[in-house]
């Protein structure tokens, strides 16, 4: 394990010595940002609603039979920007975008593709890892940014149509208007960019390190995304604490 | 078969005493041999002999434990060799880019180092596709095509490099016979058109026998013996001689 950690810890000090020559490679840059918002836009959509509609569920009838129904907005447009969009949305892409980026890298390993590169003199790290890693620090902020704003539709859709809750859309903007600040949006995108640099950089690693055929490039993929929701986790949890610590 | 007469551009490799262990198995227990500039060396044995391991070593994909690779007396590891001789290697899977097109992986070491311009890039792709019989397959994927085209995309794609040193793992493996042989034709037309010293490790002895100017048999880890083909033939070691004269006698197999 502390090996792993040792090499993850390399593999990103190298990625970041190799940012220079991102330019270079705008085209891969671009291939992997298409491909992980043309994979993932329609999956956030979806997901974003249901959370905003589930913590409507789950919270709005018990609000407001205290008579709290007034609170629900800025209850519901705080757990999505700062806690619920970035960590769901980075679980989703661990799952959608760090399994298919440590099957990739997996197989071309596997298949001696690796080598090959590194024959012909071109670094791994410069071809496939800083583009990656770029792509996906890109492209989970921004769909978390898209999350955000959906979440909030879907619980206002669900407090103005459910009968026990009964929240009109004017008056959850307004309390969420009141409560969220640019602040909380920002905490939650600033959470889902340190997330992204955890799912790229777990996932390229277990690639890059698969060995025996295909049923190593599985346990790649299994463990890319385990380590990877593990890591959002832990993470979630210290850039939290980091934050209340902060705005004190 | 003699090694062709020295080109400015050909180089030497020296293997000694070179030990690599993985965990606790010893692949190669102290190999040395040396390689002459221009001709075609093959380094033959049975599978799990340490051959390809062997041969990682000397483009500089293994680190040894012990011993020393010197191309041109310059030594692999420290990275001089790699810079300052231009080596290829095709692999025994293709090794394709699989998210490219077939130009895009024969010119990948050009545009990649940016060392010619995409016009200049697409005429040389080409031209060494042309050379390997695959002329006008720049614009397809590397799974449309057969094992022994991908294979020889994977030497127009070492021949962009204009290697000194060309290292082939397994050419004719998963090939059929005519396929085989034609490989066999491509390592000796390079030869004669590139100069490059080229390193062959194969267990397909009548690949060896065809093309080699001088034969490493490699078993269990060490060199049995280095000598031109004639001379393997020779050879009164038991453990060359069940290798290269090793034939399934069906009567024998089903006798009870």
């Amino acid at each position: 394990m502390f090996q792993n950690i040792g090499e993850i810890v390399v593999l990103f000090w190298q990625t970041l010595q190799s940012l220079p020559l991102a330019w270079r490679q705008r085209r891969k840059v671009f291939d992997q940002l298409f491909e992980i918002g043309n994979v993932s836009l329609l999956m956030v959509c979806i997901l974003s609603v249901f959370i905003g509609g589930v913590l409507a569920l789950q919270t709005g009838p018990v609000l407001v039979e205290r008579g709290l129904g007034s609170v629900l907005g800025g209850m519901i447009g705080l757990s999505m920007c700062k806690e619920l969009a970035p960590v769901m949305m980075a679980i989703l892409i661990a799952g959608r975008i760090g399994s298919a980026m440590a099957a990739e890298i997996g197989s071309m390993r596997v298949y001696q593709e690796i080598d090959a590169l590194r024959t012909m003199d071109i670094d791994p790290v410069n071809y496939l890892v800083m583009p990656r890693m770029i792509a996906i620090a890109l492209a989970l902020p921004t769909l978390v940014m898209f999350s955000i704003p959906v979440g909030w539709f879907g619980g206002a859709l669900v407090s103005a149509f459910n009968q026990k809750i009964d929240v009109h859309f004017d008056s959850f903007f307004q309390n969420l208007r009141d409560v969220v600040e640019a602040k909380d949006v920002f905490n939650g995108v600033f959470k889902s960019f340190v997330f992204a640099l955890a799912i790229g950089i777990i996932s390229c690693h277990q690639g890059l390190i698969t060995r025996g055929g295909p049923r190593g490039i599985g346990r790649s993929v299994t463990k890319a995304v385990v380590n990877s929701i593990v890591l959002i986790l832990i993470l979630d949890y210290i850039l939290t604490r980091f934050f209340l610590y902060v705005q004190k | 078969m003699s090694a062709s007469a020295h080109h400015p551009e050909s180089v030497t490799v020296e293997v000694r005493n070179l030990r690599k262990s993985f965990d606790e198995l010893e692949v190669l227990k102290g190999v040395s041999f040396t390689v002459q500039p221009g001709e075609i060396f093959v380094i033959m044995g049975p599978s799990g002999s340490g051959k390809s391991v062997l041969l990682k070593h000397i483009v500089g994909l293994e680190t040894p434990d012990a011993g020393d690779i010197l191309i041109q007396g310059e030594p692999v590891p420290n990275s001089g060799a790699r810079s300052q001789y231009r080596m290829a290697m095709v692999f025994q899977s293709p090794a394709l880019l699989t998210s490219l097109t077939v130009g895009e992986n024969v010119g990948l070491y050009l545009s990649e180092h940016r060392l010619k311009s995409p016009g200049e890039i697409a005429a040389i792709v080409a031209q060494k596709l042309d050379a390997v019989g695959l002329k006008g397959l720049e614009n397809r994927a590397p799974n449309e095509l057969s094992g022994g085209m991908q294979k020889r995309v994977a030497i127009a794609r070492a021949l962009v490099i204009e290697p000194q040193l060309f290292l082939f793992d397994e050419p004719t493996s998963e090939l059929d016979p005519l396929m085989a042989v034609t490989i066999g034709e491509e390592i000796l037309k390079l030869k004669n058109r590139t100069h490059a010293t080229s390193i062959v490790v194969t267990h397909d002895r009548t690949l060896a026998f065809s093309i080699a100017d001088h034969i490493a048999m490699i078993e269990d880890g060490q060199i049995l013996f280095v000598g031109t083909p004639d001379e393997v033939r020779r050879q009164s070691d038991p453990r060359i001689q069940k290798f290269i004269h090793a034939e399934l006698t069906p009567s024998k197999s089903l006798s009870p």
